[in-house]
């Protein structure tokens, strides 16, 4: 541990640290555009000098500078102070003044810095510079004459999103940073270059001139747009959500957020429902809430009565569904719309065991039948950084995908799992901590799971400290529901075998709805989408923006989240529909408030009570092992279009449209 | 003068041709081996004895250089020498000579120094307009390779080492040691950030060592003649024998090789047939390239032309290529042809460069019609100043410093041109 000496203040900082990370330390402010903590350490933008003795008479980048022993660091010391103004100006000569009309005012670096560490007025009476927009895609807007050149983007590209698709051209003042052939970035992570940018060269495009950020009101929120939990800030303004932002939490999604995350926004205005729908000589008619639930009670379903939760439900309206259906006598529960039935008797054989963070320390690393940069992206940047950090080595069985990292592919035959070739065999048996990880397209094949758990012992797997058996859901609901029981043996099947006569489905729109046609279908959902299109009687509730909840992802990661906004017309909390529901249908559910539902849930199910990973021990049950020989299917067809916010979203139509399929936009863009 | 006895470039004019046989028959590649049997310590020793500086400019003693490489490389991690011909520096044109018509003194050199460093294999990174000088030196390469001077037991030595000539694409920053590892690298060419150094992590993240090319080709002769015999001419701390670059506005702009130390006066007399219009028509010189500061004409004439002598007068040798102006320059447009050089030759990495070159040319160029306020040359100064000691190489300093020696020596011209220009401090008040 160096001591080092910081203004006067002596303080012992850990071994590799920069001079930078020592000043921030000792509690001063370090000025920076293209230092990074996440991103490699350029030292190109030269704010950040501070005087360092011993060392050359001249003001050293703290950056990119070792903290050594006896090191006596002055960060406000009339040569800093002038070196900083010295950088500040040329910053600014070449710099736009459209403040006025830049997106990024109210949350810009440079503007920032230029009224703490710059001097008063320009020298510069020469002629600015300007510099032609690039193409970036459908989510970066460039305004390349603001661009600073700090290269965070070009490093991120590289770095993390694993696309080498950004970087510079030209050299001296001449330089510009552009994409490859100015192409759209062909990532799913090309948003986080937004939030990266220290100046208005990269804003985000669907965002223009949207808002201010002091106009928005800043809510707490975790993203269910797939099953990593990312962590987001939901900005509001009256009652429509204009942006969601990632926040900061290292154990989940670090700081980045998908582009799904934070661009299906727009969808959660458009083909919404905002009130009741009955179904009357075969057609959808609008109604009141009293007709709706007058409808429902006049099938006297008795207690044959189902509740199938969609991908975006979250644990208490789960839980308020199956507290009416309970009530109802029924039992009937699932939460696997597409018909998985894996076996769910131990919640540890079908969880992320090794846990998102961990999984950057994996050192070989097997995925079987998982896309994982579309079924879990921030997952899929852990394994990178696994692989382009610490060289981890990575196999694959199943559908052929660029992960951004080099993998072998062993084929795409899932009864591979059961007979690995030597090569993998040992490498993973080799291995200190290795990591399997099974996608839901590798579930769906009958003996995959049994044959991965089983191999997850013959190599070792588990052990003290680390548990490398993995399976990652790409449904945000997925664990919760199976935490709440909804789960049916032989999954949907059951309930199709069943033939109830009311079915409530909780935004479930990927659900094969010809098997129902003898069940008087209730959809409970915000999005008219496939389900609403199939129901009798469609109940218009809030989406995830805009109601309290709590969520639990791949991982077992216990998470809640806030009401930003209200829902749109006659839409209702989730729970207060069924609450009301059970009072016409003549039941009780045992809660008259949200506060009562969420305590009740957590009665029923303490784990959901306490925020964190939730502990399912490890048990690994005794399964089938005997994959049968046929090809893993991928899950998802399309990321941006995967469920109904996605597919009500222009943006994501349109990244799904030209990243996806080709459309051809970058001329309409100039 | 230097006697020609002493000379180390005996075919510095392309008298004789430069291939194999003529270069052995000049005493090249002769018991190479032999001075490799010494050791390789021994050979840094006698390096580090004969007191040879770096002749790329910056003057770092070689010998010192060469020993902060690790001693047993690890077989993963081979050590690398990279040799810097990409010679751009304005007036700089002793390597481009010394490929031409030497170029086996540089392939030796590199057999020795890669031997002496324990490196693996030599990268020549060739300036990408020297065309023929690059032919010259593919076929000198083959040649010895052919003649198993090079490759697998080079020369007999029993030493493996490889020598590849790597054509840059004509960008001043490549001559930037770290800017050139990216360069080889196949990336853009940018300096890196240091520490860490290139001994330590260089090309491919390997010890490496970059040298000039004089630095190296004049390794096999010291060893030959002995580090005595080198560090015989010139004064303490700036010893040996140097190749000097003039051009400009004297009678005979030359490149020849001297005694460090040679008066400039003694050099010009000598070699040069004088001054155009004789001594009293100097106005100033530019003594190490471009980068070096300007000084005037009283200051140089008697100077001595070493590291030292011209550190004392505020400038540098640089890589002795001596640019003359007599009177008939302006120099101010001299000055101001300069800093386009640099702003057009700025990588554009860091901030302090990339937008303070542009802005200084175009003070600059302002400065030379008189197109500006008397105030607007100290914002220069203070400009030069915000630039030099801020950026990540030193190229911020050598666009810097020729502004600043102008300034410092030429003022009164510089305002008598906003004066005569006239109304410029009204129109600005």
């Amino acid at each position: 541990m160096p001591k080092v000496t910081v203004d006067g203040v002596e303080l012992d900082v850990p071994q590799g640290a920069t001079v930078l990370q020592a000043c921030e330390m000792a509690g001063k402010e370090i000025p920076r555009f293209c230092y990074h903590e996440r991103l490699s350490i350029a030292g190109n933008c030269r704010m950040c000098l501070v005087e360092v003795s011993p060392g050359p008479p001249k003001p050293q980048a703290s950056c990119a500078l070792p903290a050594a022993e006896g090191q006596v660091i002055k960060t406000d010391s009339p040569m800093v102070k002038k070196a900083r103004e010295g950088v500040m100006e040329f910053l600014l000569i070449n710099h736009p003044l459209d403040c006025p009309i830049c997106d990024q005012g109210g949350e810009c670096d440079l503007q920032d810095q230029s009224i703490a560490y710059g001097r008063g007025a320009s020298r510069f009476d020469e002629n600015k510079r300007a510099v032609t927009e690039k193409y970036m895609g459908p989510i970066v807007k460039t305004v390349m004459t603001r661009c600073i050149q700090c290269t965070r983007c070009v490093r991120f590209a590289e770095e993390v999103a694993g696309v080498e698709d950004i970087g510079a051209i030209y050299r001296g003042e001449n330089m510009q940073i552009t994409s490859y052939l100015e192409r759209a970035v062909a990532s799913e992570l090309s948003g986080n270059v937004v939030d990266l940018c220290p100046v208005g060269a990269l804003t985000s495009k669907p965002y223009a001139f949207e808002a201010r950020p002091w106009e928005l009101t800043k809510t707490l929120g975790i993203d269910m747009m797939d099953a990593v939990g990312t962590n987001v800030r939901i900005d509001s303004r009256g009652r429509q959500v204009l942006r969601v932002l990632p926040r900061v939490n290292d154990d989940v999604n670090e700081e980045w957020a998908s582009d799904k995350t934070r661009h299906h926004v727009d969808g959660l205005i458009r083909r919404r429902l905002d009130r009741p729908f009955v179904r009357k000589d075969g057609e959808l008619v609008e109604a009141s809430w009293a007709e709706a639930f007058e409808a429902i009670k006049a099938v006297n379903a008795g207690s044959s009565v189902a509740a199938i939760a969609g991908d975006m439900a979250d644990c208490e309206t789960m839980f308020a569904a199956k507290a009416l259906v309970t009530a109802l006598g029924g039992h009937l529960l699932e939460g696997r719309q597409t018909g998985l039935d894996y076996d769910v008797t131990s919640l540890s054989a079908v969880n992320f065991n090794t846990t998102i963070a961990e999984a950057e320390n994996a050192d070989v690393i097997l995925l079987v039948g998982t896309n994982l940069r579309w079924e879990a992206p921030l997952i899929n940047t852990r394994v990178r950084k696994a692989v382009w950090k610490k060289g981890a080595k990575v196999f694959g069985i199943g559908p052929e995908v660029d992960l951004t990292y080099k993998a072998g592919w062993l084929g795409d035959d899932a009864s591979l799992v059961a007979k690995l070739p030597r090569h993998v065999t040992d490498a993973l048996k080799a291995a200190e901590r290795p990591m399997l990880i099974f996608g839901g397209g590798a579930l769906s094949v009958p003996g995959v799971h049994g044959a991965g758990l089983a191999l997850a012992k013959a190599v070792n797997a588990v052990k003290d400290g680390w548990n490398g058996f993995n399976v990652v859901h790409f449904s945000a609901a997925r664990m919760g529901a199976l935490m709440l029981g909804y789960a049916q043996p032989g999954g949907i099947r059951d309930i199709i075998a069943a033939k109830p006569r009311l079915a409530f489905f909780l935004g479930a729109d990927e659900v094969d709805f010809s098997a129902f046609t003898e069940t008087f279908k209730v959809y409970v959902g915000h999005h008219g989408d496939k389900g609403a299109h199939a129901a009798d009687v469609i109940l218009p509730a809030a989406a995830w923006t805009e109601k309290d909840f709590t969520t639990v992802n791949t991982e077992g990661r216990v998470q809640r989240s806030e009401k930003a906004v209200f829902a749109p017309g006659d839409a209702r909390e989730d729970w207060s529909i069924f609450r009301a529901l059970a009072d016409a249908l003549g039941v009780h559910v045992g809660f008259d408030s949200f506060a009562e539902c969420r305590a009740a849930m957590i009665a029923a199910v303490p784990a959901l009570g306490i925020e964190g990973i939730a502990d399912y021990g490890w048990t690994a049950p005794n399964l089938p092992a005997k994959p049968e020989a046929r090809a893993i299917p991928s899950p998802i067809k399309d990321f941006y279009l995967t469920n109904a916010i996605c597919r009500a979203s222009p943006t994501m139509q349109r990244c799904s449209e030209e990243l996806l399929h080709g459309v051809d936009y970058a001329e309409a863009a100039e | 003068m230097l006697a020609d006895k002493d000379r180390i470039f005996t075919n510095l004019y392309g008298f004789q041709p430069w291939n194999l046989k003529s270069a052995q028959a000049r005493g090249d590649w002769d018991k190479t081996k032999d001075l490799m049997s010494r050791g390789q310590d021994a050979i840094i020793e006698e390096i580090k004895a004969s007191g040879l500086r770096g002749r790329g400019g910056a003057g770092f003693p070689t010998g010192l250089k060469w020993s902060f490489m690790p001693k047993e490389p690890r077989a993963d991690r081979p050590s690398f020498l990279v040799i810097n011909a990409d010679e751009s520096e304005p007036g700089s044109c002793k390597d481009r000579e010394i490929i031409r018509h030497d170029p086996h003194k540089l392939i030796e050199g590199a057999l020795i120094a890669g031997y002496a460093m324990r490196a693996r294999a030599a990268y020549i990174y060739i300036r990408g307009e020297f065309i023929r000088e690059a032919e010259t030196l593919f076929a000198a390469v083959q040649e010895a390779y052919d003649a198993g001077l090079l490759g697998k037991n080079a020369a007999k030595s029993g030493y493996d080492f490889d020598v590849f000539v790597h054509r840059g694409a004509g960008a001043y920053i490549c001559g930037e040691e770290t800017a050139m590892i990216e360069s080889l690298e196949g990336k853009k060419g940018q300096p890196r950030l240091k520490p860490p150094f290139p001994a330590g992590a260089g090309l491919y993240g390997c010890p490496t060592t970059v040298n000039n090319v004089e630095s190296i080709a004049v390794v096999p002769t010291i060893l030959r003649r002995g580090a005595v015999w080198f560090s015989s001419f010139g004064r303490e701390n700036n010893k040996g024998t140097k190749l000097f670059q003039i051009s400009g506005h004297v009678n005979k702009p030359c490149v020849v090789e001297e005694e460090m130390g040679i008066t400039f006066r003694e050099l010009i007399d000598t070699h040069c047939g004088g001054i155009r219009g004789g001594w009293d028509n100097l106005l100033a010189v530019i003594p190490g390239g471009s980068s070096v500061p300007l000084v005037p004409a009283a200051q140089i004439m008697d100077a001595p032309m070493d590291f030292d002598g011209l550190k004392d007068l505020g400038s540098g040798l640089g890589t002795a290529a001596a640019i003359v102006m007599d009177k008939s320059t302006d120099v101010v447009q001299a000055i101001s042809r300069i800093s386009y050089f640099y702003k057009h030759e700025s990588c554009g990495q860091c901030t302090p460069c990339r937008e303070g070159t542009g802005w200084m040319w175009r003070v600059m160029e302002r400065l030379r019609t008189g197109d500006a306020d008397i105030s607007e040359i100290d914002t220069l100064f203070d400009v030069t100043k915000q630039v030099e000691g801020h950026t990540i190489c030193a190229l911020g300093d050598a666009a810097a410093w020729p502004i600043q020696g102008l300034i410092r020596h030429f003022r009164p011209e510089i305002e008598r041109r906003i004066r005569e220009n006239g109304g410029a401090l009204e129109a600005a008040e």
